[in-house]
């Protein structure tokens, strides 16, 4: 495990210590208030160790990570810079990773990014200069090294503890743990899951990843959202692609009244938890309640994972 | 081979409107094989115009012409003797014939016929399919001779992206996951652990983003 970066960042620290992590996410706002990403942070300030801020998510054109990050920090949280590889190249990357650093930004998870075709400006070039495991070993790069790409020597190089994320269930199955292996190969020191629902083929996926001494090399979180209604359960087996949502999930949804149906999903939510917790190689969970940050303190409290450790 | 796809006749219309006396000018390579801008595509062209112009009491002259290659000047030369009896070439070649035409013919007006697309394959009648982008450093060799660039819609060189399902693309069931199929290629080719080789940043420099491209080989100039 590389440990490059990892004394910045309070998530590291957790990781490190043995403790199971815990990390949720904040959608920025479209438009220029910042008031509601704030708010957002407050609710859930005490009840994590850190927070992903998404880029521009489903290619909808949002308030930059960076700034909802240094608002998150301003409020005492910290953050996870989120980047796509999908609006900016090489120069532009780079030049956000030292912005990020110039104000101490600890974490940043590297992703591709949902194409542009699916957010508000279909129309628009996309750029995809690196993918995303390029984009990890270019941050690892130009941490390790102090390098840019080019070979230019950084001054105050950027002390980033570097993560991508895994879908354990997209397709196709054989490459699910070449493809981690290759991520973490790049550099990833984190690994944050798609949302998981079927707990037994993620199972199956974590042992293999722990054979492979993958879950050694890297932090392994698993990745949670609750469900709001057997619509949204229904939506996400049949919409969403690479989410494998089980129908006893949906069957468990549907037979409750429809204004009880949220409360069972973050039930749900609470027991995938708990036995999750159990499994080798799960070092973590990031809990993403999509708009429904509020009930996050509620889920890491009855799931146990409350109060924070100190490190 | 390039292919192109006809543009809607409102648009040529609107193109060739201002001009009176107008040389349709085909070609007999690619875009006669995509049957977007060959001899027949000229001749139909030809006919639909001069009825909406004849419908609308409009006198205009279309002159017909089909070279072998546009992309020649050889070729061009052909219409040298007849050019200047147009006020305006509607070329239906792909945009390298139109504009090395608007080079050797500078005094008259070049007019694009068609829409140039991609560099393609002919799949079956009908259907071309996108297979190159001539980024000018292929990368096949490690693919699995499925080419990333072209054919994933992130040009991902590491891929699939998390939005690959069912070996189709995020963007939707028309679209095959390129690095589906690149792993699919892999395992027939029992090559599947070359997929743990991490494709190296790429060197964009030798595509589009390291400005217009020239090939000089001296070994075959004159
Ligand atoms: S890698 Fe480049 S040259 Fe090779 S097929 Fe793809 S676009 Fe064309
Ligand atoms: S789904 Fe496959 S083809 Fe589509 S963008 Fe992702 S990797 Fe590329």
């Amino acid at each position: 495990m590389n440990e490059n970066g990892t004394a910045s960042s309070r998530l590291a620290r957790v990781l490190r210590s043995g403790q199971m992590a815990v990390t949720s996410e904040c959608g920025p706002p479209r438009g220029s208030d910042p008031s509601a990403i704030r708010e957002k942070g407050r609710l859930i300030k005490d009840y994590v160790d850190a927070v992903n801020v998404t880029d521009n998510q489903t290619a909808m054109t949002r308030m930059c990570s960076l700034a909802a990050c240094i608002h998150l920090k301003q409020e005492g949280i910290e953050p996870v810079l989120q980047m796509v590889t999908r609006d900016r190249n090489r120069v532009a990357l780079q030049s956000d990773i030292l912005g990020a650093a110039s104000f101490n930004i600890p974490n940043m998870l590297c992703l591709s990014g949902d194409h542009q075709s699916f957010g508000d400006c279909p129309q628009g070039q996309n750029v995809h200069d690196l993918d995303s495991m390029q984009l990890v070993q270019t941050a690892c790069h130009m941490r390790d090294e102090g390098k840019f790409l080019g070979g230019d020597e950084i001054k105050r190089p950027p002390a980033i503890f570097v993560g991508a994320a895994a879908n354990p269930f997209a397709d196709p199955f054989e490459i699910r743990i070449p493809r981690l292996a290759k991520k973490i190969a790049c550099g990833a020191q984190f690994i944050q899951t798609q949302c998981i629902y079927n707990i037994d083929k993620f199972k199956e996926w974590m042992r293999r990843a722990c054979d492979r001494g993958l879950s050694e090399k890297a932090f392994i979180m698993a990745g949670m959202t609750p469900m709001k209604s057997v619509g949204m359960a229904k939506y996400m087996k049949n919409k969403v692609p690479g989410m494998d949502v089980p129908d006893e999930i949906i069957r468990r949804l549907g037979s409750v009244d429809k204004k009880k149906q949220a409360q069972e999903g973050i039930e749900i939510c609470i027991e995938h938890i708990q036995e999750l917790a159990q499994v080798d190689g799960v070092a973590g969970f990031h809990i993403m309640a999509i708009e429904w940050e509020e009930k996050v303190p509620e889920i890491v409290e009855r799931a146990g994972l409350f109060t924070r450790p100190v490190v | 081979m390039i292919i192109a796809r006809k543009k809607p006749v409102e648009e040529i219309i609107t193109e060739i409107d201002p001009y009176d006396r107008i040389l349709i000018l085909g070609c007999n390579e690619c875009v006669t094989v995509c049957e977007a801008g060959g001899k027949k595509e000229v001749e139909i062209l030809a006919s639909a115009l001069t009825l909406h112009y004849q419908a609308r009491g409009k006198a205009k002259t279309f002159g017909k012409a089909t070279l072998e290659r546009q992309c020649d000047r050889e070729y061009l030369e052909e219409i040298r003797g007849r050019i200047h009896n147009y006020d305006a070439v509607l070329s239906l070649a792909c945009g390298v014939g139109v504009q090395f035409a608007a080079e050797t013919y500078t005094a008259t007006p070049l007019l694009p016929g068609v829409d140039t697309v991609c560099l393609g394959a002919n799949e079956e009648r009908g259907l071309w399919t996108e297979r190159c982008q001539a980024c000018g450093s292929c990368v096949l060799a490690r693919t699995g001779g499925i080419c990333p660039v072209s054919r994933c819609a992130k040009r991902v060189m590491n891929g699939p992206c998390g939005g690959s399902a069912n070996g189709k693309c995020e963007l939707g069931p028309d679209t095959d996951c390129a690095w589906q199929l690149i792993i699919d290629r892999l395992k027939a080719l029992g090559r599947l652990e070359d997929y743990e080789q991490v494709a190296p940043i790429k060197d964009w420099s030798t595509d589009r983003a390291g400005g217009p491209r020239t090939i000089t080989r001296e070994d075959i100039q004159l």
